[in-house]
């Protein structure tokens, strides 16, 4: 048996950062405050004195300019890591994320990849009203040329940027800010981990709770719960948004015959309407009942506490959801 | 005056002139085909000529060597020729062919060819300044001398990026070359229209950028203020911005109208063209004979009719290989 650590989310993401950085030459963090401030988040606090200025780069408040120095970077053999302070400001960016970084490889023929590495933080939870709340995770998974990542545990936090940089094609990674403080106990040598596949968190028989960000720990915790009222919960972090691995939530239905999706995004046109099309589409038949969904409220998230709280799916929510579709 | 001038500071070989006038002719002629191609319905999409404007490519085009970094428009087959792209693989591009120099996957606006370090072919305004920062930081961190050329119009000088470019190379003293080819218009829009400062120049002091402009209608003088961008660069590692004054003979794209300009304007320019105004100069110092000029010229045809050729007979992707591309086949970095 490995020997187990607890590490704060914060603490995994910048153990990453610090390995990418001692391990590859050509890698440099560039972002808003990674510097002297320490990172918005505190993930990079330390790093510009142990790495200096050439790999540790403060960039002004130019979200397009920055992201597509980094695209160029990578174009001319550098393996920048880009941070966008949040997801909200990378809308900024979404020129250079979208008509280069994602299209370049296709409009040359195959002849330029860009090996870029974005990572945002993300998410809702710690009241900043509705421009530093969104979930953005669908918009950027609807785009072919880039892989979505999210970041849903701390074993994933640990091990998804050094696996990302590996990969000859833009990586987003989609970091969770409400969950910075968080400690969970990962094993001790934890590193690089796969980007290609969902996981089963938790094994059960009766339903399907598909998931990925913020939803991983909720369902897990919800699945506790229920599983004290004899209910066996079967838990997937999706953890790739895109290229979508589907053969893990396929084989998990074939087992519960019964799936309810869960995020933090707005519910429509979101990743689980797109699970939920492919269940259709490829395990119809499979199916004791509809795929249930439980996604953020269609509203700009509101400042209050018991609002915001409203506002996307909590614990006790999936609990009661899946409650209602097996004993209804 | 200007001819002695031009001639004592930067002296033209016979062999070099009829090379300078070979690629503008080759341009020139290219473009015209191309506009031709099109109306057969040969070409699709999008086709903005840089018939006029040729003084520019060609001679920025000299002051760079060869792992030099080049990053284009949309209007950028003149770029693409004068860097010494084949013109059999730029048109077979714009056929959609896989003989194209993106195996017909990008077309008129979208060349490219790694091999001579040419990315795009970028066809949103102002999108491949930050990235042309960015591969040019990345040669300060690798320690390299190259230049990067990033091409763009006076229309994408009105765009936050821009900016932000001109900010970060400025502030990171990235070697890049901010190569503006003025030609009045931003697609049918004049610049009085679009600027509230309309000397473009005035915007680069103050980022700190060194500055100059240059009549690029003239060939010579382009060569001369590109060389010393360049040099500049290469020097102290630093940016620099260069104005070149243009105009476009054609119109914006195949869709245009023109209803924004006068023919008069149109003809009062052409008086500037820069390839009899570069045939004049080179008959005048007897560098050239109308004879070799005559023969320069069938020579060109015969290539831009081989391009032609080449296009013809390449080959369609087949529809299986459509979702190639979007993710790297080979999966080292």
């Amino acid at each position: 048996m490995s020997k187990m650590k607890t590490i704060t989310y914060r603490e995994a993401l910048k153990s990453a950062i610090r390995e990418a950085l001692q391990k590859d030459e050509r890698v440099f963090l560039m972002g808003e405050d990674v510097g002297h401030y320490g990172g918005a988040f505190a993930v990079s606090k330390g790093l510009l004195k142990e790495f200096g200025p050439g790999r540790i780069m403060d960039v002004p408040l130019s979200e397009s300019g920055f992201t597509g120095a980094g695209i160029g970077a990578a174009l001319a053999g550098m393996r920048p890591i880009v941070e966008i302070m949040t997801v909200n400001f990378s809308l900024l960016a979404m020129d250079q994320i979208i008509n280069n970084a994602a299209t370049l490889l296709h409009m040359s023929g195959g002849q330029l990849n860009v090996p870029v590495v974005i990572r945002m933080g993300c998410g809702i939870g710690r009241q900043l009203a509705a421009q530093h709340s969104h979930s953005w995770e669908p918009f950027y998974a609807h785009v072919p040329g880039i892989n979505v990542l999210a970041v849903g545990t701390h074993e994933d936090a640990r091990g998804m940027l050094l696996t990302a940089l590996e990969s000859p094609d833009p990586v987003i990674l989609f970091e969770y800010t409400s969950m910075l403080n968080l400690e969970a106990e990962i094993i001790e040598d934890a590193g690089a981990v796969d980007i290609c596949k969902a996981k089963v968190r938790r094994e059960g028989i009766d339903l399907s709770l598909i998931t990925y960000g913020t939803g991983v720990y909720k369902s897990l915790e919800a699945a506790e719960v229920l599983s004290k009222d004899g209910m066996d919960i079967e838990v997937i972090d999706l953890r790739v948004l895109r290229p979508l691995d589907e053969e893990t939530f396929l084989t998990s239905i074939a087992k519960t015959h019964k799936a309810l999706v869960v995020e933090d995004a707005w519910k429509s046109v979101s990743i689980s309407s797109e699970i939920s099309a492919r269940i259709m589409e490829k395990a119809f038949f499979e199916l004791d009942l509809p795929v249930e969904r439980l996604c953020g409220v269609e509203v700009p998230i509101p400042y209050p506490k018991h609002l915001e709280d409203a506002s996307v799916p909590q614990v006790q929510d999936i609990v009661e959801k899946v409650r209602k579709i097996l004993k209804p | 005056m200007k001819k002695t001038q031009s001639k004592s500071k930067f002296p033209v070989s016979k062999a070099e002139g009829k090379r300078l006038l070979h690629q503008m002719q080759l341009i020139r002629r290219f473009e015209e085909k191309s506009a031709e191609v099109y109306t057969e319905t040969k070409i699709r999409g999008f086709l903005h000529l840089y018939v006029g404007e040729e003084a520019v490519a060609v001679g920025v085009m000299q002051a760079l060597k060869e792992e030099d970094y080049i990053l284009s428009t949309y209007r950028e087959h003149g770029h693409a020729l004068a860097r010494g792209m084949d013109p059999g693989a730029i048109m077979a591009e714009m056929y959609g062919k896989v003989e194209g120099c993106a195996m017909g996957r990008g077309g008129s606006m979208h060349l490219f060819d790694k091999n001579i370090h040419f990315y795009g072919g970028n066809a949103i305004v102002g999108g491949h300044l930050p990235m042309a920062v960015g591969m040019a930081l990345a040669s300060k961190k690798q320690g390299k001398k190259n230049v990067t050329c990033c091409f763009f119009g006076e229309g994408a000088a009105a765009e936050g990026e821009f900016h932000e470019s001109m900010n970060l190379a400025a502030l990171w003293d990235a070697p890049v070359l901010f190569l503006c080819e003025n030609n009045l218009y931003a697609m049918g829009t004049a610049l009085e229209y679009t600027h509230s400062e309309q000397q473009l120049e005035k915007k680069g002091p103050t980022y700190g950028i060194e500055t100059a402009t240059v009549n690029g209608m003239d060939l010579l003088e382009v060569m001369k203020a590109a060389q010393k961008a360049v040099d500049y660069i290469r020097e102290t590692g630093k940016p620099y911005f260069l104005v070149c004054y243009t105009y476009r003979f054609r119109a914006h794209s195949m869709f245009d109208a023109e209803l924004y300009r006068d023919k008069a304007e149109v003809e009062e320019w052409k008086k500037q063209d820069p390839i009899p105004q570069f045939k004049k100069y080179l008959l005048k110092e007897q560098l050239i004979t109308e004879k070799e000029i005559a023969s320069l010229e069938e020579a060109v045809e015969k290539e831009v009719a081989a391009a032609v050729d080449f296009a013809e007979n390449g080959t369609w992707e087949p529809i299986e290989d459509l979702c190639r591309f979007v993710y790297s086949e080979n999966q080292e970095p």
